[in-house]
Order: C-alpha cells, then sequence, then structure tokens
C-alpha cells in the first residue's frame, strides 16, 4: 500500500484519528474502521468511509425505526433501497417517484442549492428507466420579518424554476411554510415523479465480475466536495467557511443526460446503473459493486476531468452534477460510446467488476485505495439512538377559544397569512405546462396535481404534505396526519392512492428529544400507512438540520402519488357554480389546538393538534372518490389548514363565485376555523343523492351552504365581499417580495 | 472634501466552479470552426463612478457594493481597480 500523491487545494484528511474526526467521523467509528481493517486508512480511503458512514448515505440513526414503515403492496414493484420507488399502473406502465432534501447547500447559495435538489431527484428517477413528467417541491422558509428571508425565497424559487425549466420537466404542484424555526436553516425538499414500463426498470446491483464500469455525463470538478457530510453536520457560524463545496448545475446538461441513459438502456447495454448523487464516484460505485456482491477495480486517471490536478481524493468525493455510472453487458462498449458521442457527453471506461469484493484505485500508477466492500456497506454502524417521548400538549376545548372581534378580519387575516396566502408570485416562475400533459396543476385549483399518462386516458396525481406545527405538538398525531393528508388530497380530485415517498427533515438525532420526534413520527406514518394502505416505496433522511443548536420544527414531508384510470373523472375546487349546494363530508368537534387560528389570529402556538381517526379517514375518502367516480361529482376541495371557512373561502375565490354558509353545530370559532381532519367540502346540484350515499357508508354529510352572489357569508355572524378576500389572498406574496411588507408569520 | 473615482469591477467564478455559460461558448466556437479553443471561462465587467474622500476609501466603498450586490462571494471572485 502507497499513500497517495496530493495536489490541489482540497488535500483530503489527515490520515489518522485528526483527519477522521475533521471528515465528520467518531472517535469510535474511527477505532472500529481501523478494527474492520486491521490496519489504519490513508487518506482515500478515510475519505471513502467519512461519506459511506456518514448520516445521509447509512441513515445509522435513523435505519432501525424506517424498519417500521409498510413497503410492500399489490402495486409496490419497488421499494425503498434504490434510487427510487417503483408501483405499478397497470397496463404494463409504472411510476417511479422519490423526494430527496437539498437543505443545508440550498441556505448557503439558493439558487444553485435548489437547482442541484432538482438536477439530483431527477436523476433518481431516471437512472430506474423512467422518464420525469413532473416535479414538485416542499419548502420550508424563516419569520418573513427575518431579513434574510426574502433573498432565500427569491434565490430558491428562481433556482427551481431555471433547472426545471430548462431542462423541460413541468413544475406542477408542492408547498411552502414560513416559520422562525426555520430561520437559520431552509428546507427544500424536491420530488420528481416519472413514467417507465413495468419490465424495463433498471437497478444498481452489479450482476456480476469482469464488466466494464463506464463513467458519463458531465466532467468531474472540485465542486461539492464533502456534501454528504455537509448534509450530516450542524450548521454554525463557521458554515460560512464551507461555502466552496456548492455545486453548480447544468440543466441543459441535464437534458442530453436523460436522453442519453434512456437510449443507452433501450439499446439493450445498460447490466447497471447509478447516478452520482452525494458523495459522487464513492457512494455510486460502492453501492453498485456492494449490492452485487461483486468487486471494483477502478483508474481514477480515466475519470474525465474539468480541472489539471485532482487528487483521487477529491475525484472520488467530488459532488459535480450531471454525472452517472453504469456496468454495461459485456462487449456494448462501443454501442455506449456511439450514443455518448451523439448526446455530446463526456464518457470513459474507468474499470471493471472484479471477483475479489473489494474496491481497488488506482491513480498515477499507484494503488491510493484498496478495501474490503463490506465494511463500507453493511458495517455502517447502526445506532439506536435514546430518544424521550414527546410531552403531549393539552387537548383544547372549541368553548375555551375566544370567537374573533370581528369575524371578517379574522378570515381576511388568514387568508392573507403567509403560510395561506396565494403562491402565485412563486408557481408563475415555474414551467407547468412542458411535456402537454399537466390537467392539473398549482394554476388551476385543485387538491393534487395531474398528469396525464402521455397518450392514455390514465392520469398520475401527486401531492406533498407536511403540517410541521402539527408534529411539534405530537408527532405521533402528525406523523399521521402529513400522511392522511397527502391521502386525502389524493382522493379529493378522485384518484386512488398507490404509495409514497417520503423526506424526514429533523434535528440532531444524537438529542434523546429529537430522537423522540422522530421515533414518534415515524410510527405515527406507519399507522396511517398500513391504516389507508398508502406503502413507503422511497425516501429520504435529512437530520442534524440546527443552527447554534436550536432544531427546525420536526418535518416529514410525505410525497403522495395516485392513480386516475379515467383522466376526465377527476374533480377540483375551481368550479363552483351559482346555484349548487355545497355539502360537509366528514365530522366536526371544532379542533382548535396548534390550528392556524390559533397562531395567526390570536397569536398562540399551544394545544394538542386534531387527531387522525384512520377508519373515518378511510371511509370518507373512499366515499368522495365514489362520488367523483360514479355520481359525476366535480367540485371538491379537501379540509386542511384554517378549517371550513378557509376551505369554502379558498373555493369561492378560485371559482369566483360567492357562499351564504350556515356554521355547523356548536361553538361558531370551532365550526368554522377548526381543522378537525378527514373532512372534504363538495359541491353539486343535486344534495339528495350525495347525502343519501353518504349515510349508507356511514359518513356525516350535512349541507352547509350554497353559491352565488359576489360576497361569502355566514349566517349571523358576517359577509365579506369576495374582491376583500382576494386581495388579502393575492397580495401578502408579492408585496412580501417586493419589500413592501415585513409581515411576522408569528402574529 | 471628495472627488470622483472611476471603479472598475471585474467579477469571476472561482476556479473550480463550473462555468455553465463558458462550457456553452466553447462549444458553439468549436461549432463555429474554432476547435482551438479551450477552458472558456465568462465573466462580467461593471464600470461606475463613486465619489470619496480619496481612492482607498473608494476602495472600502467597492469592495463593500462587490460582497453585498455586485458579485455571489459564494461562487464568485472579484477584482476592484479605482482610477
Amino acid at each position: 500500500m502507497t499513500s497517495t500523491s496530493v495536489t490541489g487545494p482540497v488535500t483530503g484528511p489527515v490520515p489518522g484519528l485528526a483527519g477522521a474526526l475533521q471528515s465528520g467521523l467518531k472517535a469510535e467509528e474511527y477505532a472500529l474502521i481501523v478494527k474492520r481493517l486491521n490496519r489504519e486508512p490513508n487518506a482515500v480511503e478515510l475519505g471513502l468511509f467519512s461519506v459511506m458512514w456518514s448520516e445521509h448515505c447509512s441513515y445509522k440513526s435513523s435505519r432501525r425505526h424506517l424498519r417500521r414503515f409498510p413497503t410492500t403492496g399489490e402495486v409496490v414493484i419497488q421499494g425503498p433501497g434504490e434510487n427510487a420507488g417503483v408501483v405499478d399502473l397497470g397496463d404494463g406502465q409504472a411510476c417511479v417517484f422519490k423526494m430527496e432534501s437539498h437543505n443545508h447547500p440550498s441556505f448557503i447559495e439558493p439558487y444553485q442549492g435548489a437547482a442541484t435538489g432538482v438536477g439530483g431527484i431527477m436523476r433518481d428517477v431516471f437512472t430506474m428507466g423512467a422518464r420525469p413528467i413532473a416535479l414538485l417541491n416542499a419548502l420550508r422558509f424563516g419569520d418573513p420579518a427575518d431579513p434574510r428571508t426574502r433573498r432565500l425565497v427569491s434565490g430558491v424559487v428562481s433556482g427551481i424554476g431555471g433547472y426545471g425549466n430548462c431542462v423541460g420537466v413541468p413544475t406542477v404542484g408542492g408547498e411552502v411554510n414560513f416559520h422562525r424555526g426555520y430561520n437559520g436553516n431552509i428546507l427544500v425538499n424536491a420530488m420528481c415523479v416519472g413514467l417507465a414500463e413495468t419490465d424495463k426498470i433498471f437497478y444498481s446491483a452489479a450482476p456480476g465480475p469482469h464488466l466494464p464500469v463506464v463513467y458519463f455525463g458531465s466532467k468531474t470538478g472540485r465542486d461539492g466536495i464533502h456534501g454528504a457530510t455537509m448534509a450530516s453536520a450542524e450548521f454554525d457560524a463557521e458554515s460560512e467557511a464551507k461555502r466552496p463545496t456548492v455545486q453548480v448545475g447544468d440543466p441543459f446538461a441535464e437534458k442530453l443526460l436523460i436522453e442519453a441513459t434512456l437510449e443507452l438502456m433501450a439499446s439493450g447495454a445498460v447490466a447497471a446503473i447509478q447516478d452520482m448523487g452525494a458523495a459522487g464516484l464513492t457512494s455510486s460505485s460502492v453501492e453498485m459493486a456492494g449490492k452485487g456482491g461483486v468487486g471494483l477495480e477502478l483508474d481514477l486517471d480515466r475519470v474525465p476531468q474539468r480541472e489539471a490536478g485532482m487528487s483521487a481524493y477529491e475525484m472520488m468525493l467530488s459532488e459535480s452534477q450531471e454525472r452517472m455510472l453504469a456496468i454495461l453487458s459485456p462487449g456494448r462498449e462501443a454501442d455506449a460510446e456511439a450514443i455518448f458521442a451523439r448526446w455530446g457527453l463526456d464518457a470513459a471506461v474507468i474499470g471493471t467488476t472484479t471477483e475479489t469484493g473489494r474496491i481497488v484505485l488506482r491513480h498515477r500508477g499507484e494503488v491510493v485505495c484498496d478495501l474490503p466492500l463490506a465494511p463500507l456497506t453493511d458495517d455502517a454502524p447502526l445506532y439506536d439512538r435514546p430518544h424521550t417521548a414527546p410531552a403531549k400538549a393539552p387537548r383544547l376545548k372549541a368553548a375555551d377559544i375566544p370567537a374573533p372581534e370581528d369575524w371578517a378580519q379574522a378570515l381576511i387575516r388568514l387568508l392573507g397569512s403567509p403560510d395561506l396566502a396565494s403562491r402565485r408570485w412563486i408557481w408563475e416562475q415555474y414551467d407547468r405546462h412542458v411535456m402537454a400533459d399537466s390537467l392539473e396543476e398549482s394554476d388551476t385549483g385543485a387538491d393534487a396535481a395531474v398528469v396525464r399518462v402521455h397518450g392514455a386516458r390514465k392520469a398520475v396525481a401527486m401531492t406533498c404534505d407536511c403540517t410541521p406545527r402539527y408534529v411539534a405538538a405530537d408527532p405521533l398525531e402528525g406523523g399521521k396526519q402529513a400522511v392522511a393528508e397527502a391521502w386525502r388530497n389524493l382522493c379529493a380530485v378522485g384518484a386512488r392512492p398507490l404509495a409514497i415517498t417520503d423526506n424526514l427533515n429533523f434535528g440532531n438525532p444524537e438529542k434523546p428529544h429529537i430522537m423522540g420526534q422522530i421515533v414518534a413520527a415515524i410510527e405515527g406514518m406507519s399507522q396511517a400507512c398500513r391504516a389507508l394502505d398508502f406503502p413507503v416505496v422511497s425516501g429520504n433522511v435529512s437530520l442534524y438540520n440546527e443552527t447554534d443548536g436550536e432544531a427546525i420544527p420536526p418535518t416529514p414531508v410525505v410525497g403522495g402519488v395516485g392513480l386516475l384510470a379515467e383522466a376526465s373523472r377527476r374533480a377540483v375546487y375551481s368550479n363552483l357554480k351559482a346555484g349548487q349546494t355545497l355539502i360537509l363530508v366528514g365530522e366536526t368537534h371544532g379542533e382548535l389546538g396548534a390550528s392556524l387560528y390559533l397562531r395567526d389570529v390570536l397569536g398562540r402556538e399551544d394545544g394538542a393538534p386534531p387527531p387522525v381517526d384512520l377508519e373515518r379517514e378511510r371511509a370518507a375518502g373512499e366515499l368522495v372518490r365514489a362520488l367523483i367516480a360514479d355520481d359525476g361529482v366535480r367540485t371538491v376541495h379537501d379540509l386542511s389548514d384554517g378549517g371550513l371557512i378557509v376551505a369554502v373561502a379558498e373555493m369561492a375565490l378560485a371559482s369566483g363565485v360567492g357562499v351564504k354558509a350556515q356554521a355547523p353545530a356548536g361553538p361558531p370559532v370551532g365550526a368554522l376555523f377548526g381543522e378537525d381532519q378527514g373532512r372534504y367540502l363538495i359541491a353539486v346540484d343535486q344534495a339528495a343523492p350525495v347525502l343519501a350515499r353518504a349515510a349508507a357508508a356511514g359518513v356525516a354529510a350535512a349541507i352547509i351552504g350554497r353559491a352565488g352572489g359576489e360576497t361569502l357569508a355566514v349566517e349571523g355572524l358576517f359577509s365579506v365581499s369576495l374582491a376583500c378576500l382576494r386581495d388579502a389572498h393575492e397580495g401578502w406574496l408579492p408585496a412580501f417580495m417586493a419589500g413592501s411588507v415585513n409581515a411576522s408569520a408569528e402574529t | 472634501m471628495s472627488s470622483t473615482f472611476k471603479a472598475m469591477v471585474r467579477v469571476f467564478l472561482k476556479a473550480g466552479v463550473l462555468d455553465v455559460q463558458g462550457k456553452a461558448v466553447e462549444q458553439a466556437l468549436h461549432g463555429l470552426g474554432f476547435p482551438g479553443v479551450a477552458d472558456v471561462r465568462v465573466g462580467r465587467l461593471i464600470q461606475f463612478e463613486v465619489a470619496a474622500a480619496d481612492a482607498d476609501e473608494a476602495r472600502t466603498q467597492v469592495e463593500a457594493m462587490c460582497r453585498r450586490l455586485l458579485a455571489n462571494p459564494v461562487i464568485e471572485s472579484f477584482e476592484v481597480e479605482i482610477a
């Protein structure tokens, strides 16, 4: 064993314990490496261990708990463990999807951080053999009053649009929250949905020894070195010094990569394939060889390089974007080369698979790394971190909550609050129609985006959801609610919910109360997934989201995908017609704990979140789907943030028709603003058949109003013009971005 | 008493940062029949006048402008010339 000669600015860690600590490993982890190898690793080898054993690549804190997720079901073709999950859409078609975080890079450099997040998640999807057809984003920013927030919103939104629009995949949906808990650590979670044929799904396990390993895509530079370990470390004031690790994305290169990859797959030359994401060449090569139970020999001198004099360490850890690693079927190098040349991509055969079970790297004539693969993959530490059960917030009674002094003002305030205000300023910057299959997107007033399967009558519905204030108040109920809301949003457009991807964003798992949040949220999500037949097929964990010891609100985002067998039978909330009757489906008890009314009108963040009754959730959702599929119901809105009156207002605004409503029984503040789960608002010409069908299904349903006029009125309480509500709803975000309001999310 | 200085600011991507624009220009030049072109980097030049007590103060001001607006210090480096 000789040590590597290192040139250039990033020299890698010094060998030994000091270098291990500097690369993010713990002393006991380093001791374990030395024990497994029976020697000290050199700098390159230490680099490989530091990324493979990072939280980001090894899931060492969460893996034990993630096992509780249900991951199988009749529609599941591929569950977690591959680049993305795969579900069956029937007729030989499959949907491939995943969500992934790019939180830390987006805080450091919002444009490039968000852009490369979009690029990275797309690669996970087309690596499986799918053509990306839609993008969604779940974003969390700090308090609007924080001076950094506006710049971060602007940069992240431009970055998402810049990349997605250029690569030619529509951005069709998403969600945005503002809270001071994200001031120093925003969340950027990107989701990609793709379509593939069920018998042409590609996997990453190397099928055998003596096969060529080919690198293709963009050249390797010094960007993003140690991104995976950055994603696994807390932020502190010195993060400034970590800035050179930002990667720059090239969406036009990604477009070429999509086409070349899909063509290479169609040619039959691909035996296994993996994109180079976090930890670049290291994780892609180690995972392919490790999963296939083979070894790997790479000659790093053959890696296409953007800069002269890169060290082996730099090449193995670079996170340059738009790169892929494939193992070819024997003798197909020339075919592959022709495809890469046609698409103008850099490519090279950089090594072969072997029988040794070892990863051997050569650079400038020397062996710079020779490690058994098993310790890198299988022996990554698995922690059972101590966790304390989260304290339960007390359940609040609607009768104890003060009603607003001015009902109309309270509604105006909510509709114009940072969490409920129209996101038009954001989605107008996204190409939502490219590929020409977007049936419902951010602009059309639907609870989930709907994208047609090209050339077919069916469509895929998709949504991403989480209510962090519920999870903070009760991680178990909050976890259930995130899954239930995604399920509900899919039902609300008429889609059969199929499966979810998740993006678990939490603080430092080494703190027992944070670990307690993680454990309880996963348990709640698992319960909901089981009860709703909504398995988890892919996901991502982002821990250590803290700044100076202050954790973000727990944010387990759920990305749900559903199937509309007949795309024309779907519902939206933007086609309410004058004269129609509004029916509330589901039970209302006036749950105001952790509600938006409490936070944004009364200035209180307390109380238990609304409990999720999964049986009732399921019954209500199945009823709504049946009404859409069989009874011609076309106007549906789910009830969530802000409760019934906000849902009525959103339906009225999106449709341009007023509503005269009656508050359901109980204290009106709870009836109107309570955020009870498992509810839908539907509008129909004839109420009787709907009420009869609901009664037969054992689901509560009641007439709560009638459409017409240009005001929103609640009998005996208030009346307000739609124009006034619209001004508040549409006005906040553009005014905030223009710098003319500095409203806080908290009052 | 303040006088007026001419400031010239050159902004370039830091070494090692992928230059997407430079790459596109390089490919276009190759396509136009200039095969000898390599390592294209695209930056920008910003000129303006600034009032300051002396050249040192002008430079301090312009460098502050670079850090806050004219350059993105995360991925770009800048050079200031005061005349």
